[in-house]
């Protein structure tokens, strides 16, 4: 939050809004290049004599604008606060080329005298004071001799003193007022009736509040609660109480540090509601109305809607008076003001600095502005000259939004927007019309006040952030945009009247005060009447400006009066089909309340008048939407990224090459490493191929390395190093040479909610092939589930999910057909049925791969091997090579058991005989012996270790083979340690 | 096994020019059969049905003294229905839908172990993930558009068809209204890609659906859980789902793009980002599964 406006507004004494606490942290923040000045000024005594100082201090510029000499300003705080409030905006402004002057005005903080609320002959004097000081310092730039060029801002408060100041001194050049009273009676007593009372209900709660604020000053003199007023927020109530009970000379005084005259007629028009004749002319007197005819400086005047105390009717009534006489003066309206901070804040103390900016830097000649004896500022080009719209509004915040979006117009309307100005076109083409809002019939009702005004209805609360702070929140309740659900607290029964419009015909911008004419009937001479706008949503009821209008109407008892009220001036956004309600009611708890009962029947007669006005949507200049443009940016950042590794990933692509000496090799597996992330090496180094028509078995133990091989093969899995070529084209992820190769991998793997045909379809589909060349009869075939096929793959057992694995390994009849483990799940029938169906797979000069752990169905299955362990490949070969060799003789028995273990222990001790193993075989017993000596001379041996030899033969188990090898590599490899792991591994196989 | 099974003699039947592998319409008819989507159309026609039969149930207060209730603003008509429905999908089930039809194609082929098959088939890994995500953001889309549409038309039948209130204040008729629920649903579609995007790139990675639409749920709750830490301030702005209600502009009297521009950038590149992290890691994994 900036400083500045919103710094203003909220640091109203009375206000609290809970903006004090930011402003008080943030003022030991300074830019080191000011230099800062702190005085005691002597100005004019107070009426009892007794001498003031008031508390200022100076900041200068990091070297002053032009020829050592800088524009001034003179910074007013609000009421309650002091000097110290505006520090950040003093700075702010100082770092812009401003000679700043903020003083503590008398009455408040360290400066002396009392608070005569905005006299003209007090505090107006005073700022004369500091004006002289300002001419006499030569850092400030003179217009002439004595008069400095200076302008004064400042808000509430500081805001009224400006233009009282531009009133009693005309060396001022120009005024900043911000959420400011006119008229400080009609502020206080306000009327929104016509014809009414001279003094409207009166302001309770405000008025009230201003003692609280004095209060907790404590008179000057009491020791340091008066400097120790946290200057801004009301919540410093709590300093001393018994301050204010203070015995003056006449008796109690409770005003504090108020003057006494002024405090006894306050307090007298706060205890009764009615202001006396004399209370009425000093209130006035006390306000810019009182001198706004003497100011002929350009004027920029700044009101908020979130207001209850001084709301747009009193800068409307300072803009008409500077109007009538063609002062210049630029007009907003801002979502602030007394309830709350403004959400525009930035941009309004931008405009604010564009406005000095002008007038105290750029303008011109010595006469500009300068009131002394320039008649010359009612020039008519003044106004088009106005370094800021005429007039800029803010507009209704849109849902979640953190500002409200800000319109401006050529022209200032005032607030009826009828003032003989309806339909007129503004030179920007902008249109103020009069909008109507039909009303719904009942518009008729009785309202009760009852005895003693309570309950009262409570329609807008005052300072909203002070309310906050009785909750402890911290205030600031519309900036959260929380509302409050005030409505059933507003429309008590009995003692209010809600009239609800018709759905609004079009959409209309309602810049203004909404006009309203009532027919009264009562039972009393004076009616008291709070009127108020609502916005109808469904069953809720909400109030988009928390404002309401007090009505005193003088009648005839039992004679109806014709009165024309104005609705609050705001800004509404009614959208077309919206609905709105104006609710009257007999009480308010913000305002004094008449104690008689009494009886009102209350008339609406026609409709409710809306001034509408289309402005231009401001853009503010340099705001970008940095979060679109920061995403944006990142957006082609990564697009870029995706794109580079997009064009990496095909080079990658291109870097497999294809052998066109290995085309005609349906497999050859070269040099393949593969380690996996837990370090764990599944493949070291094997090289291996497939020719066409061979059945290849791959054989090893667990963990031999045979499924990262096949993997690796599938391009499943990316290989540390090597290469496996089908067909001579090497084989990475997805490459299209995998469309002549059919897998079945570790089981096999469909979706389970398809049938079994439906599954081969899928399949099949997803490689993009036509359905001709899948083959789907041959592969049923193959698979023989019958009518299972149409049942949901769920329903299939493993046997039967295997089946159509290697059913679907086989469609489109790839040249190549790895299957891992496809006995796996199978009976032996299948597994016999299986073995012809790979024989005229292969025969048809295609390729097959089995890796298998059941060596006796490789053996028969297989036309050759290749055993792995712990990675590697132990050996190659046909399986008729391996299993048949020279030096092995197997015998068959006609005896089994002891005899044929006696006739091998009788053969082991024959030289040249090797090893002889020992099996039974159902009937007969087999030896298998291992000699040097042909194998002649070892049956011979045998039929003389009185071997009933019935068969001989040269050919091993393919188990034998498998098992020596592996023992052998593990011998070589391993040390002994791990040789009894391998053979427990070893009897695992072979248990399969 | 048969052994009466013939294979013929000739050789590898190989088409000069193979189509496209796993094209569109062969992932669409791998997914579209699943129970899970069968599932999750049935609860998207059915919530709305039982909004109608829970407010039938109504008998609360209908007076002004206690706000405006969703429940009476909902029953006001069937456009009003329309973005009540719409809203309270959208604050989580149309994310679990986003989470679900895009992070769990892929991780569910590998509980299936159909994966490596595809893969095999083969699939180029990168035609698969589009081909797996292109139809499970079109299932989003058709649900994202499916919901309103059939809260409007039953919403119009239980409660008729009276013009949308705007929540603000005012109404828009169904002429006005549509062509802007055009734009909400596209913005919640973009608004759940991110969601999608984080579902997705977890589930290449992982062989359970779970662990994807989980992650990514977590995620989206973490960020939600930050999004309300006030202390972070615009940090926030950059959460998924930040944004997430920023469809609601739409309906505004003045149509405010702000927000939803914010939303919509803001969820295109966490989309990116993940779906290139999703792409990335699956093209280099290997596939064990």
């Amino acid at each position: 939050m900036s400083a500045g406006l919103a710094g203003l507004v909220g640091l109203v004494g009375l206000v609290g809004v809970g903006l004090a606490p930011m402003a008080a942290a943030q003022s030991e923040d300074r830019a080191p290049n000011i230099a800062i000045e702190n005085l005691m000024v002597p100005v004019g005594a107070e009426p009892d004599g007794e001498s003031v100082e008031l508390d200022v201090t100076v900041y200068s510029p990091p070297g002053a604008a032009r020829d050592g000499v800088a524009p001034a300003i003179l910074l007013g705080h609000g009421f309650g606060g002091s000097k110290k409030d505006m520090t950040e905006r003093a700075t702010a402004l100082a770092e812009r080329g401003y000679v700043v002057l903020a003083w503590t005005a008398r009455g408040f903080g360290e400066s002396g005298g009392r608070v005569h609320l905005n006299d003209p002959a007090f505090e107006g004097e005073d700022v004369k004071a500091l004006i002289d000081l300002l001419a006499e310092r030569p850092d400030v730039l003179l217009d002439e001799p004595g008069d400095p060029r200076v302008g004064i801002m400042g808000g509430s408060y500081g805001g009224a003193i400006g233009l009282i100041g531009a009133g009693v001194d005309p060396r001022i050049d120009t005024v900043v007022s911000a959420i400011t009273w006119n008229d400080l009676a009609a502020s206080l007593f306000p009327q929104s009736a016509d014809p009414g009372t001279e003094a409207g209900p009166a302001r309770q709660l405000w008025i009230s509040r201003f003692f609280g604020a004095s209060l907790a000053q404590g008179a000057r003199g009491d020791g340091e609660s008066g400097s120790s007023a946290s200057g801004g927020s009301g919540a410093s109530g709590g300093g001393n109480p018994a301050s204010g009970i203070v015995m003056g000379e006449g008796g109690p005084l409770l005003c504090g540090r108020f003057d006494p005259t002024v405090c006894r007629e306050l307090v007298a028009a706060a205890e009764t509601g009615t202001p006396s004749e004399e209370a009425l002319a000093m209130l006035r007197a006390h306000s810019p109305a009182a001198v706004i005819d003497s100011v002929d400086v350009p004027v920029f005047l700044i009101q908020g809607m979130a207001d209850s105390l001084f709301g747009l009717d009193q800068s409307d009534a300072t803009a008409r008076a500077l109007a009538a006489r063609e002062v210049p003066f630029a007009m907003r309206w801002i979502d602030g003001g007394h309830d709350g901070p403004s959400s525009t804040a930035t941009q309004d103390d931008a405009a604010v600095d564009v406005w000095l900016d002008h007038y105290l830097k750029e303008a011109v000649g010595a006469g500009v502005g300068s009131g002394a004896g320039s008649a010359t500022t009612s020039d008519a080009a003044a106004s088009a000259a106005l370094p800021v719209p005429a007039f800029t509004w803010a507009g209704t915040m849109a849902r979640r939004a953190e500002t409200a979006p800000l319109f401006t117009s050529d022209s200032y309307p005032g607030l009826t927007g009828a003032t003989g100005q309806t339909g007129q076109t503004g030179a920007t083409g902008q249109t103020e019309e009069l909008g109507t809002l039909r009303l719904l019939p009942p518009r008729t009702s009785t309202l009760i006040t009852p005895p003693g005004g309570a309950p009262a209805s409570i329609t807008t609360v005052p300072g909203l952030g002070s309310l906050g702070n009785l909750g402890g929140s911290g205030g600031g309740l519309q900036a959260t945009g929380l509302s409050l659900p005030t409505y059933p607290l507003a429309a008590l029964p009995g003692q209010s009247l809600a009239i609800d419009s018709r759905p609004a015909l079009e959409s209309l911008n309602v810049v203004g005060s909404p006009q309203l004419t009532l027919r009264i009937t009562s039972s009393q001479p004076e009616v008291t009447l709070f009127a108020s706008l609502w916005q109808v949503q469904g069953q809720s009821v909400s109030q988009p400006r928390r404002l309401v209008a007090p009505l005193r109407v003088p009648v005839t008892p039992g004679q109806p009066t014709e009165v024309t009220v104005s609705l609050p001036a705001a800004t509404w956004q009614m959208p077309a089909g919206s609905t709105w309600r104006v609710l009257l009611t007999s009480t308010d708890s913000a305002y004094a309340n008449a104690r008689e009962a009494r009886l009102d029947r209350i008339e609406v007669i026609g409709n409710l008048t809306v001034p509408t006005l289309t402005g231009t949507p401001l853009r503010v200049p340099g705001e970008r939407d940095t979060e679109s443009i920061g995403v944006a940016i990142a957006i082609g950042v990564v697009l870029l990224g995706i794109l580079g590794a997009l064009l990496l990933s095909r080079r990658r692509r291109a870097a497999l090459h294809s052998e066109p000496e290995f085309a005609d090799i349906p497999l050859v597996v070269t040099d393949l490493v593969k380690t996996y992330a837990d370090g764990h090496r599944a493949v070291d180094d094997v090289s291996w191929r497939a020719e066409k028509g061979q059945v290849v078995g791959l054989l090893g133990p667990n963990g031999a390395g045979k499924t990262t091989t096949i993997r690796m093969i599938l391009g499943l899995i990316k290989p540390d190093s090597g290469t496996a070529h089908v067909m001579g084209e090497q084989v990475g992820p997805g490459s299209p040479i995998l469309g002549r190769v059919g897998a079945l991998v570790e089981g096999p793997g469909f979706l389970p909610h398809l049938t079994g045909r439906e599954n081969l379809k899928a399949y099949w589909r997803a490689t993009g092939r036509p359905e001709e060349e899948a083959g789907f009869d041959e592969a049923l075939a193959v698979a023989a589930l019958g009518g299972a096929l149409d049942r949901p793959m769920r329903t299939y057992s493993h046997g039967m999910k295997q089946r159509l694995g290697i059913a679907q390994a086989m469609l489109g009849l790839p040249e190549l057909l790895i299957l891992d483990e496809p006995t796996n799940g199978l009976d032996p029938p299948q597994i016999a049925a299986m073995r012809p169906i790979l024989h005229a797979y292969a025969a048809a000069g295609r390729t097959v791969v089995i890796s298998s752990h059941l060596l006796g169905e490789v053996e028969q299955t297989c036309s050759h091997v290749v055993v792995m362990h712990a990675g590697r490949v132990v050996t190659t070969g046909a399986v008729a090579d391996l299993i048949s060799s020279e030096d092995t003789t197997v015998l068959e028995l006609g005896d089994k058991g002891d005899r044929a273990t006696a006739v091998a222990e009788r053969l082991r001790r024959v030289g040249g005989i090797r090893t002889v193993d020992v099996e039974d075989d159902d009937a007969h017993g087999r030896l298998t012996v291992v000699a040097d000596r042909p194998r002649g001379e070892v049956v011979r041996e045998a039929l003389d270790a009185g071997a009933d030899v019935v068969g001989v033969g040269s050919r091993r188990h393919l188990e034998e083979v498998f098992l020596g090898v592996i023992a052998d590599a593990a011998h070589a490899g391993d040390s002994e340690g791990t040789g009894t792991t391998m053979i427990e591994r070893l009897r695992q196989v072979r248990a399969r | 096994m048969s052994a009466s099974a013939k294979i013929p003699t000739t050789g590898a039947r190989q088409s000069e020019r193979p189509g496209t592998a796993l094209s569109f319409r062969a992932e669409w008819a791998r997914q579209v059969g699943r129970t899970r989507t069968k599932w999750i159309v049935g609860i998207v026609l059915v919530l709305p049905v039982i909004f109608i039969a829970a407010f039938a149930l109504d008998r609360g207060p209908r007076n002004s003294q206690s706000g405006t209730r969703m429940v009476d603003y909902a029953v006001s008509g069937g456009a009003n229905f329309m973005v009540f429905a719409l809203l309270v999908a959208s604050e989580l089930l149309l994310v679990i839908i986003a989470a679900l039809m895009a992070g769990d194609p892929v991780p569910a082929e590998a509980s299936w172990s159909s994966l490596r098959y595809l893969l095999v088939a083969p699939v180029r890994r990168a035609r698969l993930l589009t081909s797996k995500l292109s139809v499970g953001l079109i299932h989003v889309a058709i649900l994202v558009l499916l919901l309103p549409t059939w809260s409007l038309l039953i919403g119009t039948i239980a409660y008729g068809s009276a013009p949308f209130t705007i929540p603000g204040g005012g109404q828009l008729d169904l002429g006005d209204l549509l062509p802007r629920m055009a734009i909400a649903v596209a913005y919640i579609f973009i608004a759940l890609l991110p969601v999608a995007a984080i579902s997705f790139a977890i589930g290449v990675g992982t062989d359970t659906p779970l662990a994807a639409v989980g992650g990514a749920l977590m995620v989206f709750i973490v960020a939600g859980i930050l999004d309300s830490i006030d202390a972070l301030g615009s940090l926030r702005n950059g959460l998924p789902g930040h944004y997430a209600r920023a469809w609601l502009d739409v309906l505004q009297p003045t149509l405010d793009w702000t927000n939803l521009r914010h939303g919509f950038l803001w969820s295109v590149l966490w989309a990116l980002i993940f779906f290139a992290l999703g792409w990335w890691r699956f093209g280099r994994k290997d596939v064990l599964s």
